[in-house]
């Protein structure tokens, strides 16, 4: 088992694909060491949120994922 | 099937319809269903967005994503009925690719009184554009771009703080 990414909205576009799979556990320090680059800078940007199986993180520097999770990177989002 | 029930989330449940799809719809047949579907509403208002054919956009995309879009549509719809005291509220949002014309979205609140119905579906509306798990991008001249978000979508959200 293993942490699954999920890439939305133009962040899908900078990885390079729209899911990603990380081994667990999983904390913030860790997933911005996965994802260097232009990719990282735009999860670590205010705007970017993260939610955990659905549910949005108020902080997001407080992820804990474990095995069989899926973390969505979210970002500002342009609807309706 | 009749729920005999006082609890105030069936009451919502009842008057709440909201529907992501992949595929066209219809507005006018969804808010003639709608209407009949509350009788005895005092006001009933509509609003239909549709893809803007006035620029050299060929096509428009909105993505979704699965675990998040529909609850967070269906818990806004819980807040629009519970703010308004509506009788119903439809919303219908698409996903997906759409070209020139093809609706968007469409919002429609029964209510007793027509402010009510009017200020709803307003209310429904900024929060779609500015508050829900949608991420929209244009086809122009064969190339995609990532519409980025207005600054005017949040003014539009702070009418209601």
């Amino acid at each position: 088992m293993a942490i699954r990414l999920v890439f939305l909205g133009k962040l899908a576009d900078l990885a390079g694909t729209g899911e990603r799979e990380l081994p667990a556990p999983l904390d913030w320090a860790g997933l911005i060491a996965a994802l260097p680059g232009p990719l990282g800078e735009a999860v670590q940007q205010d705007r970017t949120r993260v939610a955990i199986n659905g549910l949005l993180l108020a902080d997001k520097a407080t992820l804990t994922a474990v095995d069989g999770d899926e973390v969505a990177l979210l970002p500002p989002v342009s609807g309706g | 099937m009749k729920l005999r029930c006082s609890l105030p989330s069936v009451a919502v449940d009842m008057a709440r319809d909201v529907r992501l799809l992949t595929t066209p719809f219809d507005p006018a047949q969804e808010t003639a269903a709608f209407g009949k579907a509350h009788p005895g509403f005092g006001g009933l208002c509509s609003f239909v967005g549709e893809v803007r054919s006035d620029d050299a956009v060929e096509a428009l995309e909105l993505l979704h994503y699965e675990a998040m879009t529909l609850a967070g549509m269906t818990d806004l719809a819980d807040r629009t009925i519970a703010r308004f005291g509506l009788l119903g509220l439809l919303i219908i949002h698409r996903a997906g690719v759409m070209r020139p014309g093809e609706p968007i979205v469409l919002v429609s609140a029964a209510a007793r009184h027509r402010r009510e119905a009017i200020q709803a579906v307003d209310f429904a509306m900024d929060h779609l554009k500015s508050d829900s798990w949608f991420w929209k991008r244009e086809l122009r001249d064969g190339a995609w771009t990532w519409i980025e978000p207005r600054a005017q979508d949040h003014s539009d959200l702070s009418r209601w703080a």
